[in-house]
């Protein structure tokens, strides 16, 4: 559910001259990468952005809403170490207060009320504070009337917070629900990778998903899955491709197609 | 009350197993000499019921636990035909197959009409494997959704027991739409306006579990458990060792009173001394009790009022600090 359950590398993400590409191992002029959105041009590899590069590609403007809302340690969990302590980890490590941001963003002076998981914060894992945020971002949307994009990548809900991050799927389901139900355009953007208690909630309700090309998206991980069943995984297995094959979402965007199917999708909709 | 001999008993019941043998064979000398063992016999059954509450009372998060998986434990199935006078089985989700790990079906009880759905586990390896353990595919869950608008469209209240490792991880189940099924479910579920009560049985495993869970009112018996991660999978992952789970299964807060006290449930229905599975006359006279109650108690209010207290109670759900 967290970060090594995938085995993401940990420095992919783009900082001297040259990048190594994870997927083919090319070696990647890095300004080259940066100026194609960080998506490898041998492979196709998308790299993942963080939350600001997120919404740099994606929004004309962003304004950021219910800053503030911060986690606590209501069971005093210790694994390898108090959970406390990761938490503050996680905030100096990556100068956020949690694993989500919400907020107005603009495309083509459309507004859109928008929420984007930061994996990077406890592998973006659903704790109170992301079923909160999205909570309340989603009545903010039903009651201006706004369209709603959520952009996901986590490992699921957030262990460390028991059964109060359990519920937040409930929160969450539902407060989707009724969005939709009042006539709200719900679009979910899947990113790799989106697993666990994110993906069996909010996430794949959306009225519209598209997913990044490549992503992990599954209920349980292909760890758990091959332990269980004791076989090798097809290829491909709980790729986005994967997904669209089987029905689960309606298409795989590429990353520098994203910005232009959002709009378009917003805007034919009737906003 | 008595544990059989040949019964399968969990470690720390051993003491006291072992002083019931001891009465037992304290019986058979004194029919067989004829001397008077009254008394002794009598102090050690006093010794050991009392032997017995203290160690049900200090049990750990993760010997409720395995009372709560305990093969004998009553089974949504035995709760079903024990409170219920008659029940008619519905099955199939109209899309693909009928799951038997999750069954449901319309219900009388005194006189009223309840749908009810259920996690099934079996009690032996054949019917374990024919339920696949308790662990649902997607076409479990959009059974049981079908259910919950059966009970919308003729406006009958709705029982769910949950008992579920899990939702079932495999490559079928995923291909099927695991996730959106799960979503789905809760979704729907969330947006009920007829009177449902979810009552955690045993096992209370994640999303699977909570995908019908999501009732007005939430019930657990005294020695289930309910958490976002098995302890095995926590420790596995958190603790980087699966032996951890004794750990991890206290750091969740995944008993019955720990769930009280972080308000994610309404109410803990006592167990019989040594767990359900020792009475099971005992619990369905209980469940029956809970079930009358907290209908009774949610049909007094209009459907805007549920819907509303319903909004409330899962909107609240979580705990931040707000700078």
């Amino acid at each position: 559910m967290l970060e090594k359950f995938f085995n993401v590398k940990k420095r992919e993400i783009p900082g001297g001259l040259w990048t190594k590409c994870p997927n083919c191992n090319n070696a990647i002029y890095t300004r080259e990468l940066n100026d194609n959105l960080k998506v490898c041009h041998h492979c196709n590899y998308h790299f993942r952005l963080t939350v600001q590069e997120r919404i740099d590609i994606t929004f004309d403007s962003f304004n950021e809403m219910f800053s503030g809302i911060l986690p606590v340690d209501s069971l005093n969990f210790v694994d390898t170490m108090p959970y406390s302590e990761r938490l503050k980890d996680a905030i100096s490590k990556t100068g956020k207060e949690e694993a989500i941001l919400v907020g107005i963003g603009t495309i083509a002076d459309k507004q859109i009320a928008a929420g984007i998981i930061d994996f990077d914060f406890v592998g973006g894992s659903m704790g109170s504070v992301v079923g909160e945020k999205i909570f309340r971002i989603t009545n903010y949307a039903r009651e201006n009337k706004l369209p709603l994009i959520l952009f996901s990548s986590s490992g699921g809900a957030r262990m460390q917070e028991g059964m109060l991050s359990l519920m937040q799927m409930a929160k969450t389901s539902m407060v989707v629900g009724k969005y939709k139900e009042m006539g709200g355009l719900y679009i979910s953007v899947l990113l790799h990778p989106t697993t666990g208690g994110v993906s069996a909630s909010f996430a794949t309700l959306g009225d519209v998903i598209v997913a990044e090309p490549g992503a992990l998206i599954g209920f349980a991980g292909p760890r758990v899955i091959e332990q269980t069943i004791r076989q090798k995984l097809p290829q491909g297995f709980q790729r986005s491709e994967y997904l669209l094959e089987h029905g689960m979402i309606d298409s795989v965007v590429e990353r520098k197609a994203l910005k232009e199917t959002l709009k378009k999708l917003v805007t034919w909709h009737g906003y | 009350m008595a544990i059989d001999k040949n019964e399968q008993y969990i470690d720390f019941e051993k003491p006291i197993v072992d002083l019931y043998n001891k009465i037992e064979e304290l019986k058979r000398v004194s029919a067989e000499t004829g001397v008077d063992m009254t008394g002794e016999i009598e102090a050690l059954q006093q010794r050991v019921e009392n032997l017995y509450r203290v160690t049900m009372k200090d049990l750990t998060p993760y010997q409720r636990l395995q009372i709560a998986r305990h093969p004998k434990r009553p089974t949504t199935l035995d709760l079903i035909s024990g409170v219920f006078e008659d029940w008619f089985e519905m099955k199939g989700d109209r899309l693909y197959r009928d799951d038997p790990s999750i069954i449901g079906g319309i219900a009388k009880l005194s006189g009223i009409s309840v749908v009810v759905i259920g996690h099934q586990k079996g009690n032996d390896t054949k019917t374990n494997v024919y339920r696949n353990f308790g662990m649902p595919y997607p076409e479990g869950y959009r059974k049981a959704m079908r259910l919950m608008r059966h009970a919308q469209k003729f406006n009958l209240p709705l029982i769910t027991f949950i008992d579920t490792p899990g939702a079932y991880p495999g490559i079928e189940a995923e291909e099927r739409g695991q996730s959106n099924a799960i979503a789905e479910s809760i979704c729907l579920m969330s947006s009920l306006s007829v009177p449902s009560l979810a009552i955690v049985i045993g096992e209370g495993g994640s999303g699977g579990a909570l995908a019908i869970s999501v009732a007005d009112r939430i019930a657990m018996f005294e020695n289930s458990v309910y958490s976002v991660i098995s302890p095995e999978g926590c420790a596995s992952i958190l603790f980087r060792d699966a032996k951890f789970a004794n750990e991890a299964a206290c750091a969740l807060k995944m008993t019955s009173y720990d769930l009280l006290n972080l308000d994610i449930i309404d109410e803990i229905i006592e167990e019989p001394l040594g767990g359900a599975h020792r009475d099971k006359d005992l619990t369905i006279l209980k469940v029956k009790e809970c079930i009358q109650r907290n209908i009774t108690n949610l049909l007094k209010l209009s459907e805007e009022e549920r819907k509303m207290a319903k909004w409330k109670k899962y909107a609240d759900m979580g705990k931040y600090s707000s700078k």
